[in-house]
């Protein structure tokens, strides 16, 4: 199984850090690929590496040159990127509320617009879908998720906003995301969830980790100002399904 | 227990130190001083670790009062005039607060920031081991925004050391330099050249987080929507205008915009003191290069101490100051008449 897998690309991220890259695509079994290495690594240690992000399709390595050169490291990389993929996990899965539309969704009148469709039709696509967490980054706890239908892949705007707001619900060419604070972003933005991903003083910490599965449920405006309260006073207010 | 307080700040200015490391995992960022040798150079003169928390100074004025005891300070990055009551301080060297005295510094000349560290350091409570500034997380400590006007920071009691300069080396000068990557196959070879013979400018709608660069449109050989990937300090990546955005160290962890090329490690703050619609240049170099200028930069900052000078024993030299590049400090100098007084280097 090992010997079919095809070698990562490895592609320098500056003097300090490396992309290893397993797919150009949104691809789970890339993704699977992505966080084994991770694990892999985190079980075995290379001397010189002083953290690892996994991403949708590629692990990036920031590394110490002083440490280690591009080369040496890139072999080793190589070499256990190559191993057979350990038996998978059972994974989590999170329903998150979202508040569709209107003030919390500006985007979701445009989209359907762009889509020929009406604006139910978009929120019913989107809560249809079966997402599964690919990667965190950006800001804290925002999520990736990989999963979004076809009917739905759109193109980035061409300028980002510099604001969307905390709980941005949003898609992004092929890619959907539950964002947990507010920044820049270049999606549309469909809705808020009341869940706060990543919360400081709260255990966890972060909510969310990659191969977690998530799907969405629509709530009026007043559950989320109700629901909203209770995430802000440190209550988890996503469900978690244990499958 | 002293205490600095803050009685005006301008924007843009917050605690920064090495960054938090270890949470980009999670999508938390490193945040942490935009200039690392300049951040490492005012530590290393009150004798602290290099990367310990320091205030971060952005292009406007600042003044800091010390209370309930002295306090032992110094001053390296973007040059600006400084005072205590009209007792011009320079760059480059430490100076003591007395209790109730107040430094004032001016506008930034040349360069954007400014690290004005404190004898033993920033006290607060670390959060992924540092103390850095990264508002839109909500994280830095004392507080978790920039500074502003009437903010205390609790720091040491000045321990009486005697003061000293520092001699960092000249300034480089020329162009950025660049490792084209990762993903520069999103761009043909004439827009690649494009980017690599262009002269640029930093956006004044720039932050922590990104430098935009004004100048030509760089266009994608395939679009600009890739499946969102990692980001490093200095990784230059193009959205769909065209217009190419240095990712700086409060940037998002990932991004979604093809990344044309990166900024080698010991240029990073360089670009970030290159101030606003000053014109500059990329040049591109290779792996090899990069990582010995990267191991160079790093063996610089560890070696600050052996830079360290006495600061009373200095003769005046006006070449030496030309050519350091520092005849600006010397001409407020000796305006106040303070030479032997202030120990200009």
């Amino acid at each position: 199984m090992a010997a079919t897998l095809p070698p990562p690309r490895l592609l320098p991220s500056g003097d300090s850090a490396v992309t290893v890259e397993f797919s150009r695509t949104i691809d789970d079994a890339a993704n699977e690929r992505v966080l084994a290495l991770d694990k892999a690594l985190a079980a075995s240690p290379i001397e010189g590496i002083t953290e690892t992000v996994p991403t949708y399709r590629s692990l990036l390595v920031h590394y110490d040159p002083g440490k280690i050169g591009f080369d040496a490291l890139g072999e080793k990389l190589l070499a256990l990127a190559s191993q057979p993929l350990p038996p998978a996990t059972k994974a989590r899965r999170w329903r998150i509320p979202v508040a569709y539309g209107g003030e919390h969704g500006i985007d979701l009148e445009d989209v359907a617009k762009a889509l020929n469709t009406t604006p139910d039709d978009i929120v019913a696509r989107h809560v249809a879908g079966d997402y599964r967490v690919a990667m965190i980054g950006f800001t804290p706890g925002w999520s990736y998720l990989s999963g979004l239908d076809k009917s739905l892949h759109m193109s980035r705007r061409q300028s980002p906003r510099l604001f969307t707001p905390a709980g941005t619900i949003s898609i992004g060419g092929i890619q959907a995301g539950i964002q947990c604070l507010a920044a820049p972003s270049g999606w549309h933005l469909l809705g808020r969830t009341p869940v706060r991903t990543y919360q400081l003083h709260r255990n966890p910490t972060f909510l969310t980790e990659p191969g977690d599965r998530v799907t969405f449920f629509a709530i009026d405006h007043k559950t989320f100002e109700e629901l909203d309260r209770a995430a802000e006073a440190g209550e988890i207010i996503a469900e978690q399904v244990v499958a | 227990m002293s205490r600095l307080v803050i009685a005006s700040i301008g924007p843009a200015s917050s605690v920064q130190d090495g960054g938090r490391h270890g949470a980009q995992r999670y999508g938390l960022t490193v945040s942490g001083a935009m200039d690392r040798l300049s951040l490492a150079a005012a530590n290393t003169l009150v004798g602290n670790e290099p990367l310990a928390a320091a205030v971060e100074i952005g292009p406007f004025g600042a003044t800091f009062t010390a209370k309930d005891g002295a306090v032992r300070v110094a001053m390296a990055g973007a040059p600006r005039n400084a005072d205590i009551g009209g007792r011009p301080v320079v760059m480059d060297t430490s100076v003591t607060l007395k209790d109730g005295e107040t430094l004032t510094l001016g506008f930034a000349r040349g360069g954007a920031f400014t690290y004005l560290a404190i004898e033993g350091g920033i006290k607060g409570e670390l959060v992924f081991g540092s103390l850095a500034v990264n508002a839109r997380a909500g994280l830095g400590s004392p507080y978790p925004r920039p500074l502003q006007a009437g903010d205390e920071l609790t720091v040491d009691a000045a321990s009486g050391a005697p003061e000293l300069r520092i001699e960092l080396p000249k300034p480089a000068t020329g162009p950025i330099r660049v490792l084209l990557g990762p993903q520069d196959d999103e761009f043909d070879d004439a827009n690649k050249a494009l980017f690599l013979d262009s002269e640029w400018k930093i956006s004044a709608t720039s932050d922590r987080m990104g430098y935009r660069l004004e100048g030509p449109a760089i266009k994608h050989l395939h679009g600009h929507n890739i499946v969102s990937d990692g980001t490093v300090n200095g990784s230059i990546q193009v959205p769909g205008n065209g217009s190419p955005i240095a990712l700086m160290m409060d940037r998002g962890t990932s991004g979604g915009y093809p990344k044309i090329a990166t900024v080698i490690t010991a240029d990073v703050g360089r670009l970030a003191q290159t101030s606003a619609g000053t014109a500059f240049r990329f040049l591109e170099v290779t792996m090899a290069e990069a990582q010995e200028e990267a191991r160079k930069f790093a063996q610089l900052i560890r070696n600050l101490p052996d830079r360290l000078r006495s600061s009373d024993t200095v003769e005046l030299n006006i070449e030496a100051l030309s050519d350091a590049n520092v005849a600006g400090y010397a001409v407020s100098a000796v305006d106040a008449g303070t030479w032997q007084v202030t120990a200009e280097p």
